[in-house]
């Protein structure tokens, strides 16, 4: 393979992204870390940190990656913020295998209503929280680039529900 | 010291995702989020077999500390997958959304209490 097109094309093979991503991950981790150990969870009740923990990292990351995205074309530094904030710190901040085995250890306790309760106030109030994390990203961005164009504001304004 | 293994297994966990991310994503472009499904769930079995291990095989707390915290905790994502299925909701793909979300959710489930009982039945 052409070694030269490797970092533009391939960024989880670029050395230092990936240790942009690595540091990042180190951060969130620690933060998770502290957040947990400073609200200790007891067997068969409610994981009150990890549901904290996912839920304000949906949001964030919603908020960021909006964000990202309603200033158009990705220069390298919003690569290096999208890498290194995102997917390594509040991608390492939230946490998928915690929440499966605190629902395992849940349904092994015998408690299925908190179980079910759980798991769909995870799922659903992330979603919401993530939700609400790109609408106001949506909103701040088009207050600062009104959709009806200002003289002079040139032709690239950004289309509603821009994807990736 | 457990705080500095812990964040940088973190580290580790993340950086894995990312290069994993990148790797499958290459090979399949689809619209479902298959890359973030496949960590979340291999981190879920991971944490389970962790568990079976210091529940049953005497598995030093401390590793077990730095590796399901850390490693799997780094590797797996929530924020991730709940973007995509924002994003798959805003691409009017409402029956993929509700899909990753329940697939994801029931098959770590299932992940992580097949880890830990695979390690109670070698007990």
């Amino acid at each position: 393979m052409a070694r030269a097109g490797c970092r533009v094309s391939r960024p989880h093979l670029d050395p230092r992204l990936v240790a942009l991503v690595a540091v990042g991950g180190m951060v969130g981790t620690t933060a998770r870390f502290l957040l947990s150990t400073s609200l200790p969870h007891t067997e068969g009740a409610w994981p009150t940190a990890t549901f904290l923990e996912n839920l304000v990292g949906a949001f964030l990351l919603g908020l960021l990656l909006e964000t990202l995205v309603r200033r158009g074309a990705e220069s390298p530094r919003g690569r290096s913020v999208r890498l290194g904030l995102g997917t390594g710190a509040l991608g390492g901040f939230t946490t998928y295998s915690s929440l499966a085995l605190e629902l395992e250890r849940l349904l092994t306790d015998g408690a299925f209503v908190i179980a079910a309760a759980y798991a769909t106030a995870t799922v659903v109030l992330g979603l919401a929280a993530c939700f609400a994390g790109v609408t106001l990203a949506a909103r701040r961005a088009g207050a600062d680039h009104p959709t009806s164009p200002a003289p002079g504001a040139g032709p690239t304004v950004d289309g509603p529900g821009a994807v990736r | 010291m457990t705080l500095l293994l812990v964040a940088l297994l973190g580290g580790l966990g993340a950086a894995t995702r990312f290069v994993l991310d990148g790797l499958v994503r290459g090979r399949w472009t689809h619209v479902f989020p298959v890359a973030t499904t496949a960590i979340n769930v291999s981190g879920s079995a991971l944490i389970g077999l962790l568990t079976g291990g210091l529940l049953f095989h005497d598995l030093d707390p401390t590793v077990y500390l730095v590796l399901a915290v850390g490693f799997c905790g780094g590797y797996t994502t929530f924020s991730t997958a709940m973007v995509e299925t924002v994003r798959l909701l805003q691409t009017g793909e409402r029956r993929r959304a509700v899909a990753n979300l329940l697939v994801s959710l029931l098959a770590s489930l299932a992940a992580a209490a097949a880890g830990v009982a695979a390690l109670w039945l070698m007990a």
